[in-house]
């Protein structure tokens, strides 16, 4: 035991935390990623959870997962699968076991092996490890014992103890990755900074985790460390897409100088948005928990005909319930943001799990012609960016926008440079103007963009009716003239068309790629990394990666023709590939779709692009 | 905010010409309400009249105000948000009783529940007019309509019942037809802090003549209805020879000076009684055993809930340290690289 362990040196490595829905995974995920990303390596994480909110314990529906990857350069994706599964019963093992890398490292908690528990994980056998054929190296430690024993004396009880199990596991692995327990010491003082004793408790757990890695080498024959090249120098935290999309509001309505209005309805996976935003009232935020999803975007277009940044959040089948108030602030023209954090469907679907299959709904999903602008967020971090965009949209054009995340960045999280908003383009709503002064009429617009003038209610001289007829263009009277209508309908589309959005970027062989990636929104990780892998091997591949999709970027057409060979890949049967071909003429793609409800796979992605290539 | 300085007239409120049926309810209500806002005095530009679909949903089109005309049975949720996000204009609500009750139920009763500083009208003509004659959720049962040719086989909604489930704090009722009694009531409604709710009786000449025919004549109201005034005795009749008294759980009407019954018996209103009991059944009063309540029935004070959001967000921000976007980014956990 005095011998010291060898290190390996590792690009990138990608840890699995799984345990029972009450074992503390996701705790000991975000300790260990905010450890890593302290000492300056890229994070991307991913809780993987079941919907019950507590299965019976020990049983396989209840198992919950959390992935973090971590890279001495940028990570793109939480990673396929792990070299590192902590598996904190026998149903983790069970049904985790399947994210592990042939040459991964397994850790177990024997005492969540016992004969119970191998029942309730519906082992046959007494030997789970033989009985699932596992061949990797597994570090099966008594670890609910040792945690009982290093508490001992501090009169807590059974359940508290077993309770710090977690950090034991973020003790060993923190040991296998030569990690600093002081940054992990102080996150969770920080954390539990009104509970001392238990702060106490579990960084004494976490040592004792890490030293029983370091007295007995924990039968490993070598640990890894992860060098940390990135880094932008700059002030980092770690957020998951939710915060982020909350943040994106929050600082869209400051630049704005306008309050912001957040009406909602919970719905998985949405509602952290409502939880992050009801938190600051200190900044001025109103959130309104609704009677239901209509409820929830109709109080918006109250707000933002009072003169809010008004926003409601929601999932795919909340926007089936909203679609008709969203058209009123369509015919209307307020600006209002309608968050859809996609998740499986059709129906109730899968409520926790992600997919790309509301994106039509986003684009078409009403009656009549109603042109909504739709952005896709790529990245937990991106959802920012994407956030504050759809705000800037909306009320600069008038306009409902649709924002488009999904369950998988919106819990996913990601090492996040804090931005700085005097950084951020400016927001100038078209507000009425003095000339206008008693001679307003709500549906005159800017010659130029098409957008009419905002008159916020409580100023003398701009009274107006705004509503769901058909108005006159000139008058704002109801109007059922049939040229009227053709009128006002297109001029509603090209108010929509004219909004300016940056080209869509091509990376990797962007002149001479023999296929070129197409994807939009939360997939970008996932294809990035096929493509950056594929490079690597010595194949052409290009990617270009849409954010927005109404209006599509001008380039889009000019991108999509240039290459012999075109792949979309979405998580939908072809949703996007779709409205390409609608939009752009004789575009004919080849397509790569699946409906899991998991993140792609990139060595599936690579696997099926390289037959594109030799097709 | 009463603007003292200005004083407006009825026609400060008016605009275009009315495009409802002649004889229509609406016609009345409208002139009333112009009336009543002009009394109350808060500028044009200072109000908001939102409404959703139906014949009386138009009515936002006849002000003089910043407007809407929604979409149907959103209404009060609509004007929640609006009053929640600036809580300095004043909302008048209008629904019919398709919009308020049927399809927008739910908005009412939440809107009710909250406490929301609205105006609700409700105009109770009890069937669906701009659909051509459909039964609604407050017409009687076995009512023949093109949608019920056999009669309705389900029980209205009584609309203040349903308000006071919803812990209604005002709740008032008059007929369109009764200028003086409906800007009265407005009024009050007006100056009721909270989700006012007014029932508006109605008529519908097209597809539901007569449903208010007990009391849409002076003369019929003073028999059928009795108006109702916070400290007032209950008398009612053409020479106030009738009143109410209660009797075990319930009321009677009684004959002050027969059976050794004084005005000492008859009871005196109260709007302003926590407890609704008594209230309830006067609303729900029916002819002809029993005269229909008319005015004030409910109005006692509660918070809002637009002002215990905006206190809310004072307390919350004297207390949290940040302020800005800057500082709620130093919330978290930051680390820095070099």
């Amino acid at each position: 035991m005095s011998q010291e362990v060898k290190v390996i040196e590792k690009h990138d490595v990608v840890i699995r935390f799984s345990g029972d829905s009450g074992d503390g995974m996701q705790l000991a995920g975000n300790i260990f990623s905010t450890v890593s990303a302290t000492v300056g390596n890229d994070i991307s994480t991913f809780p993987d959870y079941p919907a019950d909110i507590r299965a019976p314990q020990g049983s396989l529906t209840g198992v919950s997962g959390f992935q973090v990857h971590i890279g001495a350069d940028k990570v793109y994706t939480p990673g396929d699968k792990c070299d590192v599964l902590v598996a904190m019963n026998a149903a983790a093992l069970k049904t985790q076991y399947k994210f592990a890398k042939s040459t991964a490292c397994i850790i177990i908690d024997t005492d969540a092996f016992q004969k119970g528990d191998l029942e309730k994980a519906e082992f046959k056998t007494g030997n789970p490890i033989e009985e699932m054929g596992i061949q990797q190296d597994v570090i099966a430690a008594p670890i609910s014992q040792m945690v009982k024993d290093c508490l001992a004396g501090t009169g807590m009880d059974n359940k508290a103890m077993l309770k710090c199990r977690n950090m034991f596991a973020v003790g060993l692995v923190c040991w296998l990755f030569n990690r600093d327990l002081k940054i992990a010491e102080d996150f969770i003082r920080d954390k539990f900074a009104k509970k001392p004793d238990v702060a106490e408790a579990n960084i004494r757990v976490i040592h004792a985790g890490y030293d029983y890695g370091h007295n007995t080498h924990a039968s490993v024959a070598h640990t890894y460390k992860v060098e940390s090249k990135v880094a932008v120098p700059g002030r980092y935290m770690d957020i998951t897409g939710n915060k982020a999309t909350a943040y994106g509001f929050i600082a869209a309505a400051e630049k704005a100088g306008l309050k912001l209005f957040l009406g909602s309805y919970p719905i998985t996976p949405a509602t952290d948005v409502l939880h992050e935003l009801s938190k600051h009232k200190s900044l001025g935020v109103t959130t309104v928990q609704c009677e239901d999803e209509i409820s929830g975007c109709a109080t918006s277009v109250g707000a933002a005909f009072a003169g809010a940044l008004a926003v409601t959040s929601t999932s795919g089948p909340g926007v089936c319930l909203k679609s008709e108030a969203m058209n009123l602030a369509v015919i209307m023209e307020l600006p209002l943001v309608v968050l859809d954090v996609q998740r499986g469907g059709p129906s109730t679907g899968l409520p926790t799990k992600s997919e790309q299959t509301d994106l039509l709904q986003a684009l078409f999903g009403r009656n009549g012609e109603s042109p909504m602008p739709v952005i896709a967020a790529a990245s937990p971090t991106d959802c920012f960016d994407a956030a504050y965009m759809a705000s800037k949209i909306a009320l600069e054009h008038m306009t409902p926008v649709v924002l488009l995340t999904d369950a998988f960045v919106a819990n996913g999280s990601s090492s996040w440079k804090l931005p700085k908003l005097a950084e951020y383009p400016a927001i100038n709503p078209p507000y009425v103007t003095p000339e206008m002064k008693g001679n307003y009429t709500p549906y005159k617009r800017n010659s130029e963009t098409g957008v009419r003038y905002w008159a916020i209610p409580g100023q003398e001289g701009y009274t107006h009716i705004l509503g769901g007829l058909e108005k006159d263009a000139n008058t704002g009277a109801i109007s059922t003239d049939p040229e009227n209508h053709n009128f006002m309908c297109r001029l509603r589309a090209e108010k929509v068309e004219k909004i300016p959005v940056p080209d869509v970027k091509v990376q990797g062989y962007v002149d001479d790629a023999d296929l070129l990636i197409v994807g939009f929104g939360g997939t970008y990780g996932h294809l990035y990394s096929a493509m950056d892998e594929m490079n690597k091997a010595g194949k052409k591949v290009a990617f270009a990666h849409f954010t927005y999709l109404n209006p599509l970027p001008k380039n889009t057409a000019a991108v999509l023709k240039k290459y012999k060979k075109v792949v979309v890949a979405e998580q939908n049967f072809g949703q996007f590939a779709g409205y390409l071909r609608m939009k752009v003429d004789n575009f004919v793609p080849y397509q790569f779709n699946e409906v899991k409800g998991q993140p792609f796979i990139v060595a599936e992605l690579v696997e099926a692009f390289n037959k594109i290539i030799e097709d | 905010m009463k603007n003292i300085m200005c004083e407006y007239t009825a026609k400060d409120f008016k605009k275009g010409q009315p495009r409802w049926c002649p004889g229509c309810g609406d016609h009345f209500f409208l002139a009333s309400l112009h009336k009543a806002m002009a009394e109350i005095g808060i500028a044009p530009w200072e109000t908001a009249v939102i409404s959703g679909i139906g014949c009386s949903s138009r009515l936002p089109y006849y002000m003089n105000t910043y407007a809407m005309q929604t979409i149907h049975g959103r209404a009060a949720a609509i004007s929640t948000g609006a009053k929640v996000a600036n809580p300095d204009l004043t909302i008048w609500q209008i629904s019919g009783d398709g919009d308020g009750l049927a399809i927008g139920g739910n908005h009412f009763i939440h809107a009710v529940r909250r406490n929301i500083n609205l105006n609700m009208i409700l105009l109770n003509n009890r069937i669906y007019g701009l659909t051509k004659g459909q039964y609604s959720p407050t017409s009687p049962r076995g009512f023949v309509s093109k949608s019920s040719p056999y009669g309705t086989v389900e029980d209205p909604f009584r609309p203040a019942e349903l308000c006071f489930g919803a812990r209604g704090r005002f709740f008032a009722r008059t007929i369109a037809t009764d200028d003086a009694g409906t800007v009265e009531v407005l009024k009050a409604a007006a100056l009721h802090k909270g989700a006012s709710v007014c029932e508006v009786l109605q008529n519908c000449v097209i597809f539901n003549n007569g449903t208010h025919d007990a009391i849409a004549k002076k003369e019929d109201r003073a028999r059928n209805a009795i108006y109702l005034r916070h400290g007032q005795p209950m008398l009612f009749g053409e020479n106030n020879e009738y009143g109410l008294m209660q009797e075990g759980f319930g009321l009677k009407v009684v004959k002050p000076g027969e059976n050794g019954i004084t005005e000492k018996d008859i009871l005196i209103h109260d709007a302003h009684c926590m407890d609704n009991t008594l209230q309830l059944k006067l609303a729900l009063m029916e002819g002809p055993d029993f005269p229909i309540a008319l005015g004030v029935i409910r109005d006692v004070e509660a918070p809002t809930y637009e002002e215990a959001v905006h206190e809310q967000i004072e307390e919350v921000s004297s207390k949290k340290k940040y302020h800005n976007f800057e500082e709620l980014l130093m919330t978290n956990d930051i680390w820095e690289v070099k």
